[in-house]
Order: C-alpha cells, then structure tokens, then sequence
C-alpha cells in the first residue's frame, strides 16, 4: 500500500492500527524493521516491506523475534533509527536479548512494538507483554487509538535517544487489527535526508568503556549501568509527568474515577455514554504506563474515593496505581479500588464497552437500558437452535488436512496408541475435531520437537507408544532446529514430520530462510530444510501429502523403525498462496449413481470424516456433492473415496 | 472532500458478518472509504488470522460525524447487518439485533464443518428467511454468490452486497463514491467490472 508513505502531511486517512504504526516509524526517519510473523502484528512489518524502496529503508521478516530484536539493536548501535514489531508471546522468545539490551542500552532511537492478544482471538495464549516493560525496566507506551498509535510511535523514537535507551510500544488486537482515522504528519523531511543517510551508518566502538555513545555496547558492569538505567528511567518520568498522552476529561470532583488505558480508554468512553454518567465518572486515559508518573497520578488520585481501573489481561497498571497509591498514603488518604482483583473486571478475556457498562453501573448503581428483553429472549433462542456452530478448520485444498489423515490413519494402523506432539501454525487447528484432534500436546514455538525430544527417551521407563512430533518450515527455523538437534544427539526416538508448505500461512504468508524470496520481494539464498535435517544427522525423506497412500506407509514404516530419529517432509504449497490462490488444479464432481453415501461401507469417509468445506452432503438425494465456489480442486478428496466415486479432471 | 450529510444515527453501526476467506475484510475496507472519503469518522473493528479458518468472522463500522469509536459496538446497538453468509445474520442478531435493525442477506449457505460431517443441521432457507424477517424491521434477500459466478468469481458477491446497500439510501454514499474507492485500490482496469457487480447489487436490492 502505497498510500502509507504517499498519504500527505495534513491528509485524513482510514489506517489500519498497525498501518498507523509504520506510518508512525516512518514520519520518525526509522530506518531499519525487523519482525517475526504473528497475528495481530504482522501488518506493520508487511506494509513497511512494501514501501522500503520508496522509504529507502531496510525491513527483514528475522528467522525468529530474537533475532530480530537483534538485528533492529545493530541499527540502533550503528546509528539509525529501528523498529521491531511481534506477537505477545514473541517478546518471550526475545526476552533474553531484552533484558541485556536494556542493560546497555541503545544509542539511536529503537521502539519495540508488542501487539498483545487479549481474549486469545489468534493465540493459543493469553500473554501480556507489558510486564516485560516493567521486569527489564524500560519505558512503556499504550496507545488509546489509532491517531496516538501513529504519534505515539513517532514519539518514542525520541524518547529512546532522550534516555539512550529501548521504548515499547504495546498495541493489542483490537487496535493493531481494528481501523479509524489517522491524520497525517510530515515523511518528506526524512526523505531529504536520504543523501545523507545513505553513509550514515557507523559503529563506533572505541571509546571509553563506560562511554554508552563511543564504547562497546555491553551491560557492564552491571551494577554501574543498571544504575544508569535507574537514571533514565527517572527522566521518562519528567517526560511522562508532562505528556499529551495522557489526558483526563470529566467533572472537577467525579464521584468516580476511571483509570485506563489502550483501547480500553475507547470502551470506557462508550460505556459512559451508554450511562449517561459523563458528568459523575472522571476518566484518566493514560499514554505512559510504565512507570508511572507520580504527581501526575497524584493529582488525580486525590480527586476522589473511589476508583476504577480496567484493562485487559493482568491486572498490571492496578498493581502499578495501587503501589503508587500505598506510597503517597499520608498526602491523598484511603482509597477504594476497584479492578481485577476484586472482580469488577473480569480477569481473563478481552473486554469491550458491555463488560465494563456493567462494571460501572454496579458501582453507581444506574441501570442499563437493555434490548426488550422479548427481543433478546427470541433472538438467543432462533440462534440456538437453528445457527450450527462454525468450528474452525483447514481452507479447502490446504495440505494439511491429507497430512492429518494419513499421520492419523498410520498411528491407528500401528495400533500402539502413538501420538502426535502439536506445534504453532495453521497446523494447530489439528487440535480440533476438524483436524481429526489428532494433536496431543500445543505449547510454544518449536515445543512439539522438543516435547517429543523428551518423550522419545523414556523407553528405558517403559514408554513404548510411537512419539511423532510436526512443525511447520517457518516454525523448523524459528525454533525447532534446536529441538532435531537435542533429539538427534541424545538418541531420542521419535518421528518429526515436517509441514512444509513454503510460507508462514497462518499469517498471511510472509517468506523464511527455506525461500528464495526476502520481505522485499528480492531473491535470496534459500537455506534447503533437507540439507539442515541431513546435516544434523538425521534421516530424512520426503513426500507429497497429497499422495494419500504413500504418505500413510511412509509414516507407517518411520513409525516401526524403533531406532532414533526420523524426520519426513511433507512437501505440499499452501492452498492461500500466491501460487495457488484462486486456481484449481482439478475440476471436481461426485458421480450420484456410484456414490451410495450412508449406504455404502464408507459411511460417508468424505464428509463426515475427512470433511473438506469443498465437499457439502445433500441430504435429500443422500449423496456427497462438490460446493464450486468453496472447493478449491486440490483433487484430494477423489482418493479417500473407496468407491472411486469423486472424479477429478485436471484444468487445461 | 464532500459535506458530511447528516446520519440517521450517530454513530451509525454497521455489521457485516461472513464466513472466514469470504473477503469480510475487504467488503469493510470499501465502505469504510467511501464512508471516510465523504469526512465521516470510520471506526471498523476486525479480526484476522485463525478466526479465517472456516470461523465466523465480523467487521464493525461504526460512522459517526466527529469522533472516533470504539471498535465493538455495544450488544443490540446494531442500525443494519450486512450478512455475506445467511446463518451468520442470526448469529449476529442474537448479540447486537433490536426491534429495529435491518438487514441485508446473501442467501448461499456455507455449510460449517458440523454440517457437512452430519453432527449439526443447517436449516431450511425459507425457515431463515422468516426468522430473519421476525427479528428485523426489515430485511432484503439476494443471491449475490450465484449471480457473482456468473460474473466469473464469487467475491463479487461483497461488492454486490454494497451496490444492495447503497441502493437501500440507509447511508450517505453513492456510486461515485464506490468509484472512486476501487480505482485508488485496484487501478483503473479492474474498476469496470466492480462497478458492473455493484450495479448488479443495486439492481438486485431492486
Ligand atoms: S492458510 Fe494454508 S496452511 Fe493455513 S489452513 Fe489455509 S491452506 Fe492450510
Ligand atoms: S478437491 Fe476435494 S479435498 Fe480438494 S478442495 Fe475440493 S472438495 Fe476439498
């Protein structure tokens, strides 16, 4: 999207959150972005990515969000502005890096941006990022919509060359993934720059030792520069004391006062109107989260009694208040708090504008105008009954429901109660009923392999089921290559199958080390799997997935041989690609007169156990029958009918 | 820039449901500018990623004359529901519906996997469309899939469903508009044949 760097100054734009993000970096001359794919994040790295030529700046998709954060640091030391943008639970991947970068600090601006999933709406996790804010104690920023995501960013990239030091930015889901209208600032002057930019990269390192700007870039000793860091931290809180970000509208003397922050402060706006109670609640929305600004805060505090905070997740910015609160007892007095650890908010789950009306008609004691409860009571009831619950499941022609069928054919054919050790991808949904629940543990990244790692050694205490672990290519490098290797060196049995389908399709299909494509679209040296695993000194072999019966005796033949590990690529593109996208490689059609549906010894394989969306069952003929527009003619489903009764012809 | 018309509603909220890999996000993304481009104040909430698997998947618009919403509107708050896929409408109703929201269906089922594997039943169309019309003020029926492939690809089934809604005046938005949003997104060549989808739309809506 062009418009992210063409858009003018001055110009009103409808912005994805995590547009307005990159514009953000942008506007603040950022010169370098590093990133792991992950819902909600991924926008920022991919539409930076798109304009970097125009921008003149360099974007990379790293192999993990480690890396990343190391290669945005490099910028930073070297002199140029750097973003590094992940999923929640990235920052835990990173956090060893974090932490030592925190402790040396940085030199130009660097902003990390965080997008936190509350509510889990694409994770497998709850996790909250800002308490890493806190635990390597760098400053925290929380936009509360889409014109601060983009003014905010801006902003911390000087903060960070105020204190020298890492900023984050957190966003969340509905901000990162939900769009409004930003307003423009200035890109051009950083495009004049470009001449001068262009040699600008220096790392200098032969300074004084404790010289953050000229020295090594090291965090020690440690308690000199964790001293420092103390410093810095106490001149954000200048800035912070003083921010625009944070902003208070209500009465002079509220009855009630609401503390809150990101998009949070967008709900409890509307659950005010909602209650018509803007003339008794005050309403803190607060930019700077961490650390707190004391006098600030102070002041607000005093205002009143009682107290609301609501956020999402855990309960950090309570903890934060009510810490700040017990400090300055003797000038602002008792206070009644309410939050999460009372139960006014919820303590897990996203919230929105219902959630927290409630919260604060409990507390005023206001009732709410509800729907006719007759409306309500009928529309729950029609919806009940009659609105069949849409689990997820693979898109039609992806790769990987034949992968499931043949693995979950083959351990049941081996009938020792194998299992399957999940890993983080589209790949998860094999949880699921529609996946065939054929996973059997889903932790973090890379885990499956090295679950398995561990699985596979305890034969010696009688564990003899068959231990098979799958991945995904993006996954094999993020994390699981040092899995494979822990299996191979330790004798671990096990079988891991590797998903290949050449990208991360989960997020919209961002490139890896195993392609010959970067971010940038330009050719790269394509890091081959096969040679990685070979090299590791594993076997390995490789398959087509849509090869139904190959596949289920390959996996039936890795699974007997008892003798370390194994590995098996199953080799098949990603029904969303670029390639495959929109193209059928076969014309489906189910022959009525030879499909004999429940009839038949199948008892309906194609649907009600393999269960493409492609394919629907027609309950008034009794047949299978191919829905065109949903099917995307992988031909798959023409070899699970025994009856040959599902034909494929190959499209000219 | 256009004058702001006035609202019927302020802000106005709109829902447009579907199911995952229908192109919700897109349909959202058109209306939204020429909703923005007209000076309104759009705020469009969204999810992508696993909800996109099969899932179903919604978009909130919320317009509104001079601020910017939260992103999920308010339970029974919604003024219209534009429902890409007919079951989702009911689900949609039961959460954000009211004596007086109106509706507009596409009427091709996507079966979800608990029907097809024969766990689930997906009702009849005529008993949808009843309810449908029980719980709304009014409601409009289109065939936009089928109509769409004979365009020759089903997402112009969404571009159909704005022609549908532009053509029901519930909002301040008009052909030009549409225009001018697809050619600053798709160039002047795939222009022709959008527009020729959302007249289609707007013919249907009759
Ligand atoms: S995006 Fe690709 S990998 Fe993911 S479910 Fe769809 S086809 Fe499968
Ligand atoms: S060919 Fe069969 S398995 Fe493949 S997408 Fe179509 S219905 Fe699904």
């Amino acid at each position: 999207m062009t418009r992210l760097i063409e858009a003018e100054e001055g110009s009103r734009q409808l912005f994805m959150g995590n547009e307005a993000i990159a514009r953000g970096a942008l506007e603040a001359g950022m010169k370098v972005a590093a990133g792991y794919p992950g819902t909600p994040s991924s926008e920022i790295i991919e539409n930076l990515a798109e304009v970097s030529e125009k921008a003149g700046i360099y974007v990379e998709w790293s192999a993990n969000e480690k890396v990343a954060m190391e290669v945005a640091a490099a910028a930073s030391f070297a002199g140029l502005r750097s973003l590094c943008v992940m999923k929640q639970n990235g920052v835990n991947v990173a956090s060893d890096f974090l932490l030592h970068l925190a402790g040396s600090g940085t030199r130009a601006g660097m902003v990390l941006v965080p997008c936190d999933d509350p509510g889990a709406l694409s994770s497998v996790n709850e996790g909250e990022s800002r308490h890493f804010a806190r635990l390597v104690e760098v400053p925290l920023l929380e936009p509360g919509d889409f014109q601060e995501a983009k003014d905010m960013v801006k902003w911390a990239f000087t903060l960070s060359e105020e204190i020298r030091n890492l900023v984050m930015v957190r966003s969340v889901t509905r901000l990162s993934h939900a769009s409004g209208n930003v307003i423009m600032g200035n890109i051009a002057e950083s495009k004049n720059l470009e001449a001068e930019t262009k040699n600008s990269a220096f790392f200098k390192h032969d300074g004084f030792i404790l010289d953050q700007m000229e020295g090594a870039v090291i965090s020690a000793p440690v308690t000199y520069k964790h001293g420092q860091q103390h410093e810095k931290l106490k001149k954000a809180i200048e800035f912070f004391e003083t921010s625009p970000f944070n902003t208070y509208t209500g009465p002079e003397n509220p009855e009630l006062l609401v503390i809150t922050s990101s998009v949070c402060s967008l709900y409890t706006n509307e659950a005010l109107q909602m209650l018509n109670a803007k003339d008794r609640v005050g309403l803190l929305k607060l930019g700077t989260t961490w650390p707190l600004p004391p006098k600030l805060v102070a002041k607000h505090l005093k205002m009143t009694d009682k107290i609301l905070i609501v956020e999402e997740v855990i309960p950090f910015l309570e903890e934060s208040v009510k810490t700040l609160a017990a400090e300055l007892g003797p000038e602002i007095g008792v206070k009644t708090f309410f939050g999460k650890r009372d139960n006014t908010i919820p303590s897990t789950g996203e919230l929105n504008p219902d959630i927290i009306a409630s919260a604060l008609s409990g507390i005023l004691g206001i009732d709410m105008e509800p729907v006719p409860e007759a409306y309500t009571k009928r529309a729950g009831e029609l919806a009940f009954l009659n609105a069949p619950v849409r689990d997820l499941t693979f898109c039609p022609g992806c790769p990987h429901r034949a992968s499931f069928w043949s693995i979950k054919n083959a351990l049941t054919m081996d009938n020792r109660e194998g299992f399957i050790c999940g890993d983080i991808g589209c790949y998860s949904l094999a949880m699921l009923p529609s996946g065939f629940s054929a996973l059997k543990t889903l932790h973090s990244m890379g885990s499956g392999t090295g679950v398995a790692s561990g699985f596979g050694k305890l034969g010696q205490f009688g564990l003899n089921q068959p231990v098979v672990s799958v991945c995904g290519d993006s996954t094999f490098f993020h994390s699981a290559m040092p899995a494979l290797v822990n299996a191979v060196h330790h004798r671990s049995n096990l079988t891991m199958i590797i998903l290949d389908n050449s990208g991360t399709g989960m997020t919209g299909f961002q490139p890896h080390p195993g392609l010959n494509e970067d971010a940038l679209g330009k050719d790269a040296p394509a890091v081959d799997i096969e040679a990685v695993v070979r090299a590791a000194g594993a076997n390995v072999t490789v398959c087509d997935p849509f090869d139904l019966a190959e596949t289920r005796e390959t996996v039936l033949k890795l699974l007997e041989d008892n003798n370390g590990v194994n590995v098996l690529i199953l080799r098949q593109i990603c029904a969303l690609s670029p390639e495959k996208k929109g193209k059928k490689q076969f014309e489906m059609s189910v022959d009525e007169n030879i499909c004999v549906g429940e009839n038949c010894g199948c008892n309906r394989l194609c649907t009600r156990i393999f269960s493409c969306p492609g394919l629907t069952w027609d309950r008034e003929k009794k047949v299978s029958r191919i829905d065109e527009v949903i099917c995307a003619g992988c031909g798959v489903c023409a070899s699970i009918c025994p009856l040959q009764a599902i034909n494929k012809k190959e499209v000219a | 820039m256009t004058d702001v018309k006035t609202l019927s509603h302020d802000p106005y909220n709109l829902i447009i449901t579907g199911v995952g890999g229908q192109g919700n996000v897109l349909a959202s993304r058109v209306l939204g500018n020429m909703l923005s481009n007209k000076g309104f104040f759009v705020t469009i909430g969204e999810t992508f990623g696993a909800s996109q698997r099969g899932g179903s998947v919604m978009s909130h618009l919320r317009i509104s004359k001079d601020k910017t919403c939260s992103p999920q509107i308010p339970r029974g708050k919604a003024h219209m529901v534009v429902a890409l896929e007919p079951v989702e409408t009911l689900r949609v109703l039961m959460e954000y519906g009211n004596p007086n929201v109106k509706a507009l269906c596409n009427t091709r089922p996507i079966h979800p996997v608990g029907v097809i594997t024969g766990a689930n039943n997906y009702p009849d169309t005529r008993d949808l469309k009843s309810w449908i019309e029980e719980l709304t003020e009014s409601a409009w029926f289109i065939d936009a899939t089928d109509m769409a492939v004979k365009l020759g690809n089903p997402i112009f089934g969404n571009i159909m469903m704005i022609g549908a809604l532009a053509s029901q005046n519930e909002l301040p938005i008009d052909r030009k508009d549409f225009e001018a949003v697809i050619l600053a997104a798709m160039g002047p060549e795939k222009t022709k044949i959008n527009l020729m989808a959302y007249d289609k739309g707007m013919e249907m809506a009759g």
